[in-house]
C-alpha cells in the first residue's frame, strides 16, 4: 500500500519530479510544493472555479484532482499564460475592461476562458456565460469579465495565427 | 484531507482483487468530483482509494456494440454531451450530461460515477431510466447486467456489492422512432443542483415514459401505456390529470434542500407537461424527416 508516490508533472512547460503524499490534491502540490500561488484555494467543493487549471489542455477544478492522478500530465496554470513577459490577449483584455475588482477569482476566470476560446474561438455571449458558469466572482464583475473574453476573442481572431497561441496553451504544448 | 493509501491497477482483475481484499474500506475513484469532496469533509472514510484511470479495458470511449451503445466507466459528461450517436438516439441523456455541474466538473465527472454516487438529484439518472439503460458491473463472480431501474435503492445506496465496480453503462438502440427530452428546475442559471430533474420519451407506438429525481430517496420511472400523453390532440387538463396519477410516488422530504416539498411537487407537474409537449414535437420532427 502506498501513501507517498513519485510523480512526473510538467507545469507551464517545465518538467518536475516530485515526491508527494497521495492524499494531496493537485491544488496543494501546485501551491505548496511548487510555490505557484496564482491558482487559488477557495470553496474546495468544485463550486467556485478559483482553482481552475488546464490538465492536458482540459479545464478542471484542481481542488478535486489528486496530484497523483496528474502523474505524467501537462498542467497549465495562470502563471503559464504570459509568454516571455508578454501578457496573453485575455489578460490584456481583462486589464483594459477593468474585469478584475478584488482579483481573487481572476486566475480561474482567465484559465477557464483560455479553455473556452481554444474550443470555441468565436463564442456567442451565451457560450461565454456557460463557459464561465463554474467560476464565481463575489464582486459581481461578470459583465466586465464577459466583455473582456468577447474582446479577447475578437483580438485573437484579428491577429490571425497568433490566435493559435491560446490553442497551444490549452493543449499543454510543452514546446513553449 | 485524512490520509489514505492509493492503488492504481492496470487491469480489471487487479481492481476487482483489490476491492475483494479491502471490501468497504476501499473506495473507487473515477472522476473524483464527488469522492474527493466527501473524503475531504469526512463523510466518506477510505483506507484505500482505487483509481480506475490506468485500467486499459476501461478507456473513456463510447462503443457501438450490436444494437447497444456501451459507455465506458471512464467516459466523462463532456464526451457524452458531445457524442452525435447519443445526441441522435438518446437526446435526453445528451441534454442531462450537458447540465451536470460546470465545464470543469463535466470534464472530470463520469456517468458511471454519477450512477454509483446515487444522488436522488443526479441529472443523468432519469434519462438512463427512460432510455432503458443497463448498468454493467464486474466483481469476483464475473460480470452482471443490472437494469437501471433495479440499480438504485436510496440516496447513496445501490445494489452494487462492496467488491463490485461498474465497468460500463449500456443503452439499447431504439427500435421505433422516439422523441426525448431532459428538463430541470434549479434555483439559479448556471451551475446548480436540481430541485426537480425529469426526462421524458414519447415513442411512435404511443407509449410515454417519464422519470424524475429530487423528489424522494431515489429517481422513479413511470409509464403511460394507453397513448393519452403521447396524443397531440388530447387536452392539457386531461394530461395533467394523468400526470398526477403517474406522479403519485413522488415523496419530497420535508427537510429537503434547495426547495420546499410543495414547490417541488408543483414544479414536477409543470415540467412533466412541458417535457411531454417537447418530446411529442421532437417525435413529429423525426417523423417528418424520414
Amino acid at each position: 500500500m502506498t501513501f507517498a508516490r513519485r510523480i512526473d508533472l510538467t507545469v507551464n512547460g517545465r518538467p518536475h519530479r516530485l515526491e508527494i503524499a497521495v492524499h494531496h490534491t493537485l491544488l496543494e502540490v501546485l501551491r505548496d510544493d511548487l510555490g505557484l500561488t496564482g491558482t487559488k484555494e477557495c470553496c474546495l467543493v468544485g463550486e467556485c472555479g478559483a482553482c481552475t487549471v488546464l490538465l492536458d489542455g482540459i479545464s478542471v477544478d484542481s481542488c478535486l484532482v489528486l496530484a497523483v492522478e496528474a502523474d505524467g500530465a501537462e498542467v497549465t496554470t495562470v502563471e503559464g499564460l504570459a509568454v516571455d513577459g508578454r501578457l496573453h490577449p485575455l489578460q490584456e483584455a481583462f486589464l483594459a475592461t477593468g474585469a478584475a475588482q478584488c482579483g481573487f477569482c481572476i486566475p480561474g476566470q482567465l484559465v477557464a476562458a483560455t479553455a473556452l476560446l481554444a474550443d470555441d474561438p468565436q463564442p456567442t455571449r451565451a457560450a461565454v456565460e456557460e463557459g464561465i458558469a463554474g467560476n464565481l466572482c463575489r464582486c459581481g464583475g461578470y459583465e466586465q469579465i464577459i466583455e473582456a473574453i468577447l474582446g479577447a476573442a475578437a483580438v485573437m481572431a484579428a491577429d490571425g495565427p497568433a490566435g493559435g497561441e491560446a490553442d497551444s496553451v490549452a493543449r499543454g504544448d510543452p514546446g513553449r | 484531507m485524512r490520509a489514505f493509501a492509493y492503488e492504481r491497477p492496470t487491469d480489471l482483475d487487479e481492481a476487482v482483487a483489490l476491492l475483494a481484499e479491502h471490501g468497504p474500506r476501499a473506495r473507487v475513484l473515477a472522476g473524483g468530483t464527488d469522492l474527493i469532496i466527501r473524503l475531504r469533509d469526512g463523510s466518506i472514510r477510505a483506507e484505500v482509494v482505487v483509481d480506475l484511470k490506468r485500467i486499459a479495458e476501461l478507456d473513456g470511449s463510447i462503443r457501438d456494440d450490436g444494437g447497444r451503445l456501451s459507455i465506458g466507466a471512464r467516459t466523462v459528461m463532456t464526451a457524452i454531451g458531445a457524442d452525435p450517436r447519443i445526441g441522435r438516439d438518446f437526446q435526453a441523456l445528451a441534454e442531462a450530461a450537458a447540465v451536470v455541474g460546470s465545464t470543469q466538473i463535466r470534464n472530470r465527472a463520469t456517468l458511471a460515477g454519477n450512477v454509483c454516487n446515487a444522488s436522488p438529484a443526479a441529472d443523468t439518472v432519469p434519462a438512463l431510466l427512460i432510455h432503458g439503460a443497463d448498468v454493467v458491473a464486474v466483481g469476483p463472480a464475473g460480470r452482471r447486467r443490472i437494469p437501471s431501474d433495479e440499480f438504485f435503492v436510496r440516496s447513496g445506496v445501490t445494489v452494487l456489492g462492496p467488491d463490485e465496480l461498474v465497468c460500463a453503462i449500456e443503452l439499447p438502440r431504439p427500435t421505433i422512432r422516439e422523441g426525448s427530452v431532459h428538463v430541470r428546475r434549479t434555483r439559479r442559471r448556471g451551475h446548480d443542483l436540481a430541485s426537480v430533474t425529469l426526462a421524458c420519451v414519447v415513442g411512435a407506438d404511443g407509449v410515454t415514459r417519464l422519470a424524475y429525481g429530487s423528489l424522494g430517496p431515489r429517481p422513479l420511472l413511470v409509464t403511460d401505456e394507453d397513448g393519452l400523453l403521447a396524443d397531440p390532440a388530447a387536452s392539457d387538463a386531461a394530461k395533467m390529470q394523468r400526470l398526477a396519477a403517474l406522479f403519485v410516488g413522488a415523496s419530497p422530504s420535508a427537510r429537503s434542500m434547495r426547495a420546499g416539498p410543495e414547490y417541488r411537487l408543483a414544479m414536477l407537474h409543470v415540467l412533466g407537461l412541458r417535457a411531454v409537449r417537447e418530446a411529442i414535437a421532437r417525435l413529429a420532427l423525426r417523423s417528418g424527416s424520414r
